[in-house]
């Protein structure tokens, strides 16, 4: 304890609970492949989704050619959160599925920490354009190969090979429905996330 | 000099956000996290009721997407009714974890994952 003159640490809202931080991964991959059901399988309060009119989304007019009706045009975005002890929250955000919603993708990527990417073998194309959104973007992720009716015809590798993933990328099967398979493959992120670090700061 | 004006009381709330006068909807991102102030500035003007609706869903910290889904309107509705109750001292914003893919922060990758551990 120095000079009794120190000014106090500047307590911001003294009375107000404090605010935890948040961090968020995102849920991707083509439409119905399982996002919302892996959102709500880990999240600890049931998924929500908040609507947004494309026009209140900051769309340039031209962009809107081609979409039928689009005065009610919305977009909408489900999430989950879970909490990672007091001070850190971890929300998790399924992508809108049609590619036309790109747009809204960029912001949802900015400053996550990185995002899963849902594939229904049966449809491996849907998936497709998702991958390349996040490997153009230098924006780590790990696949999920999703089987439904809990079917796996194909081993991981295979599923590798075809999608064309490179060696770093986890390639996991999983089963969206289920709570475990799908926090395992949100570890899978992780673990990918801190190899990476390591290899980072040893080279 | 300890300017007693640097005590926290007096500081408001959204300095935290930059240092700005005026709060923008810049400082609302979908993983920002509100909290209304306990207790809240005694001012004139009483809430609008949208306003009101948004102070007790974040009586404890919530975020800005949870808001918005939670009130059924859409995000940038909720950013610019938040921005209002920013700037009467009503709220305070915390910002997301900041995430830099050049330099990770294992600290928070460790503490993630051993929450997810305990799923
Ligand atoms: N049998 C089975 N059905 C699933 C599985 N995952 C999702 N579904 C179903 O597939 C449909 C689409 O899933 P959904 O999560 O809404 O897909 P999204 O469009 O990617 O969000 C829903 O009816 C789900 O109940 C799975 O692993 N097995
Ligand atoms: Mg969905």
């Amino acid at each position: 304890m120095a000079g009794s003159d120190r000014a106090a640490p500047a307590p911001t809202a003294p009375a107000s609970p404090a605010a935890p931080e948040a961090v968020k991964i995102l849920i991707a991959g083509g439409f119905g492949v399982g996002k919302t059901t892996m959102v709500g399988s880990v999240s600890e309060i049931a998924p929500l989704r908040t609507e947004e009119p494309l026009t209140a989304a900051g769309l340039d007019v031209d962009d809107l050619a081609g979409i039928e009706e689009k005065r009610d045009t919305t977009v909408a975005l489900d999430f989950g959160r879970i909490s990672i002890g007091r001070e850190l929250v971890l929300y998790l955000f399924g992508t809108p599925g049609q590619q036309r919603f790109w747009f809204m993708w960029n912001d949802l990527a900015i400053g996550a920490l990185g995002a899963v990417v849902l594939v229904d073998v049966r449809r491996p194309e849907s998936s497709f354009a998702a991958i390349d959104f996040f490997e153009r973007r230098g924006i780590p992720f790990v696949v999920g190969v999703n089987g439904f009716h809990g079917r796996h015809p194909y081993p991981a590798e295979e599923i590798r090979e075809a999608l064309a993933l490179p060696e770093h990328v986890k390639v996991l099967l999983c089963d969206a429905r289920e709570r475990a398979s799908s926090r395992d493959v949100l570890i899978a992120l992780i673990d990918q996330l801190i190899d990476a670090a390591a290899s980072a700061a040893a080279s | 000099m300890t300017g007693g004006d640097t005590g926290g009381r007096l500081v408001r709330p959204f300095t935290l956000t930059g240092g700005r006068t005026r709060p923008s909807r810049a400082d609302f991102t979908l993983i920002t996290t509100v909290t209304a102030l306990d207790p809240q500035p005694a001012r004139a003007v009483r809430p609008q009721p949208e306003h009101l609706r948004i102070l007790r869903l974040c009586a404890e910290p919530v975020a800005v997407a949870e808001v918005a889904a939670r009130l059924d309107l859409p995000v940038s509705v909720v950013v610019i009714l938040l921005s209002d109750l920013l700037e009467a001292g009503r709220i305070t914003a915390r910002p997301p974890h900041p995430v830099d893919r050049a330099t990770p922060d294992l600290d928070l990758l460790q503490k993630v994952r051993d929450g997810l551990g305990r799923l």
